[in-house]
């Protein structure tokens, strides 16, 4: 019993895609025959099961826009009481901020990941560099 | 595979690139859920208990406020074990259980301290530093070793 709950993983699967919706993410969860539970959430999916099953599962939703969905691990389960805001009174659950912050880039780090497996070579910028003394004095100097 | 340990240590994005990669990242997610479903006296809702504290000394004093320490018993491990690290920067984000500013620069002190490859960046706001930010750590990921989990 205790090896069956160390097993069980849970994964948050954050859908960044325009040709992929959470919807389409969730219908693909459903079609697996694995024993797994999913929780449809307003980012993607989360996928709660034995660790072989999820990983089956998200490798299968990750290869519908590899680089336009991202996942990571949860600690908690879905629905798991002292994270769930339902038992909460509400408001965000912890992490929630974090995760919108990251959600908010995601579409920048997809295309960068685009442009990063065509082969594109990053352009070298120019960062400003720091004004050298002798030449603030010199200005300043100019100035009097 | 490498270990690699991300700070923040529970970020989507490098957590996902790590794996992406093919590298096995070292996160709190992974910790905390062993640490609730471990059967016992400290399963939820209690995840940080007495203990947590005590394991903690290992890697800051005992005059340090007990909340550092307990925060560092679940960090902590995973630094001793990494074999790589990214530290991404000017996180405006590290709410929750990534809020306190000390554990923070505990951690990423520890992990500047130990003799393993470290990328340390910043969190992108632009278009170009997001290509930047990508293009470094998969470049960074894909010069680690592959094959030490093969030993």
């Amino acid at each position: 019993m205790a090896e069956d709950i160390d097993d069980n993983i849970t994964k948050i699967v954050v859908i960044s895609s325009d040709s992929v919706l959470p919807m389409d993410a969730a219908m693909k969860v459903y079609e697996s025959e694995d024993a797994i539970t999913i929780k449809e959430t307003c980012f993607g999916t989360m996928v709660n099961g034995p660790r072989d099953a999820v990983n089956r599962v998200v490798e299968t939703l990750r290869s519908m826009d590899r680089n336009h969905i991202f996942v990571k691990e949860r600690g908690f389960k879905p629905g798991a009481e002292v994270r769930c805001r339902a038992g909460r009174g509400g408001g965000p659950r912890p992490g929630f901020h974090f995760l919108r912050e990251e959600v908010s880039m995601l579409p920048m780090i997809g295309r960068a990941l685009d442009e990063y497996d065509a082969g594109e070579p990053l352009e070298e910028k120019e960062v400003p560099q720091k004004l050298d003394v002798s030449k603030l004095k010199k200005i300043i100097d100019s100035e009097l | 595979m490498a270990k690699v340990i991300i700070y923040p240590t529970n970020s989507l994005i490098l957590s996902d690139m790590v794996e992406r990669f093919g590298h096995e990242p070292l996160a709190m997610m992974e910790k905390i859920r062993e640490k609730i479903t471990t059967v016992g006296v400290d399963s939820p809702p209690l995840n940080i208990t007495p203990e947590g504290p005590k394991h903690g000394l290992k890697y800051a004093a005992v005059e340090v406020p007990a909340g550092v320490r307990g925060r560092m018993s679940i960090i902590g491990p995973l630094i001793d074990i990494a074999e790589a690290a990214i530290i991404v920067g000017d996180a405006s984000i590290s709410f929750g259980c990534m809020g306190c500013a000390r554990t923070n620069e505990l951690t990423k002190f520890l992990i500047r301290e130990k003799d393993i490859p470290v990328l340390e960046i910043q969190y992108p706001h632009t278009e170009e530093e997001g290509k930047a930010f990508v293009y470094n750590i998969a470049e960074f990921l894909k010069a680690l070793p592959t094959g030490s989990d093969d030993e």
